[in-house]
């Protein structure tokens, strides 16, 4: 390996489980143990566990605290209650997305709020890069990247919230989706969140870095398998979950990409909202889809979309979808292209492929 | 097939030369450490038969859930045989990689390239270093 990788507290295991390691947005992460079908299918059926601390760990502290996060976040988190998680974009003057995050507001045990935000490894030094320069005139606000000292693990599947029970002292089914509350965690101080990034029911916690092993452990024993980076993937794109790299980047606004319902742009400001509300009437923008495919060949990224011998777009992210048996696909197409049950191409390597397009998620949860 | 007998090519391509009709044919498969690396196959697609390919050339291609590969021929010559039976049950392919996944046949047409080929120990320290 030419450069040093970032480690996760949980490497050893990883290597040690039979980790096949590879180098994501510069952490050493695991990609697969087994396969990423025989992953993928656990998580649809039971439960697995996936080391997802790349992921930046930003804490926001003080009473400015949202009236901050506010002014960045195309999502208003100023009117969230304690508990409350929501997924928001950051995005920049021009309403390009730099991240897509998610915003946890907690309580500490003196019932003051602090904020975290889950962002990207790939964007976390942009992001931090961001907001730094913005914080001398944010007020009292205290923010800390402490990412290298927790550690993060999603348990995901039908069975995660049973075999929480390894960890937790109290039934987690009791917490609403998208919520959060700080947890002891097998004796550790924790943060237990109901989200995910798997398109299953499930918990992510964050967690000291130091108690990462212990609890993963436990966990493990409990019956939940490893899972790697591979299958995150299948599965996020079975949920037709957006990708920051694939579907998202600065030259795409949240209205394009279908996400909406992370943008409030009335009685509020902030970076990017005039030119968001600007774009978001331009019907000449493509828009995200999603498409399915009967043949045996997966688009993958960057393939033209053609509408009959037409490009119309560009494959974002594509698979051989392990629950639906075909593969599936997400893109950009001009949007008199965008309805769903269009009939459409995807050149896969030369050759012309019918996919049409359908509502996502591609796979709802039972 | 004992894989210690085959030759290999940097793509990963076994290949097993036999003596046939006076010339030299060449059954080609996919290396265990290929297939190993590729995981969760999801398709194959294969030549037709009498197909001219030369060495270094990509006759099909492989394709996972992760990723699609193409296959190179090993050896310069003209296709004479495939193994139609793999598209079927490509996800198996890597339980019996030297023996009933052998892909393609090639009569070889100029011997002057099989001189690049590998034997297994040089093949195996080729797959430590990329392993590292």
């Amino acid at each position: 390996m030419t450069a040093t990788l970032a480690q996760t507290p949980l490497h050893e295991w990883h290597t040690a489980h039979g980790g096949r390691m590879v180098d994501f947005a510069g952490w050493s992460m695991p990609v697969q143990y087994s396969s990423i079908v025989a992953e993928h299918q656990a998580t649809r059926t039971a439960a697995t566990l996936f080391d997802v601390s790349h992921m930046g760990r930003l804490r926001f502290d003080g009473p400015d605290a949202a009236k901050f996060l506010d002014g960045l976040l195309t999502r208003r988190i100023d009117n969230s209650k304690p508990g409350q998680i929501r997924y928001s974009l950051i995005t920049n003057d021009a309403g390009g997305i730099l991240d897509d995050v998610l915003v946890y507001h907690m309580q500490d045990a003196g019932r003051e709020s602090y904020y975290w935000m889950v962002v990207n490894a790939s964007n976390r030094e942009k992001i931090v890069r961001w907001l730094t320069p913005r914080l001398a005139d944010g007020g009292d606000v205290e923010f800390a990247d402490l990412t290298e000292i927790t550690a993060m693990i999603a348990l995901q599947g039908p069975k995660a919230m049973a075999m929480a029970g390894a960890v937790l002292d109290w039934d987690p089914t009791g917490l609403k989706y998208y919520t959060g509350r700080e947890s002891e965690v097998a004796l550790h101080e924790g943060l237990v969140s109901r989200t995910g990034y798997t398109g299953e029911d499930g918990l992510e916690l964050i967690l000291p870095g130091a108690a990462a092993a212990d609890v993963w452990g436990r966990l493990h024993e409990s019956g939940a398998t490893a899972a790697g980076l591979g299958c995150r993937d299948t599965l996020r794109l079975e949920a037709a979950m957006p990708l920051y790299g694939h579907e998202l980047s600065e030259e795409i606004n949240p209205i394009q990409a279908g996400l909406k319902f992370a943008v409030n742009t009335n009685d509020r400001d902030f970076i990017g909202r005039d030119a968001i509300k600007r774009l978001s009437a331009d019907a000449s923008l493509p828009v995200r889809i999603g498409l399915e495919l009967d043949s045996k060949r997966a688009p993958r990224e960057g393939y033209p979309i053609l509408a009959g011998d037409r490009p119309t777009g560009k494959i974002t992210s594509g698979t051989h979808s392990p629950t639906l048996g075909r593969p599936i696909a997400m893109g950009y197409v001009a949007s008199e292209h965008a309805t769903v049950g269009t009939e459409l191409n995807v050149d896969i390597r030369g050759r012309c492929e019918a996919a049409r397009v359908v509502k996502m998620p591609f796979y709802r949860r039972p | 097939m004992n894989p210690e007998e085959l030759l290999y090519a940097k793509t990963h391509e076994w290949v097993r030369i036999e003596d046939q009709d006076g010339g030299k044919l060449a059954v080609v498969g996919l290396s265990a450490f290929a297939l190993e690396a590729l995981t969760d196959l999801v398709y194959i697609e294969l030549p037709e038969v009498d197909r001219q390919v030369a060495a270094g050339e990509s006759f099909g291609e492989i394709e996972s859930v992760k990723a699609v590969s193409d296959l190179y021929a090993p050896v310069t010559g003209d296709i004479v045989d495939v193994n139609t039976e793999l598209p079927d049950r490509i996800e198996s392919l890597g339980d019996d990689p030297y023996d009933s996944g052998w892909i393609i046949k090639i009569r070889i047409t100029d011997e002057s390239g099989l001189g690049e080929l590998m034997d297994h120990t040089a093949y195996q320290k080729q797959c430590e270093e990329e392993g590292d």
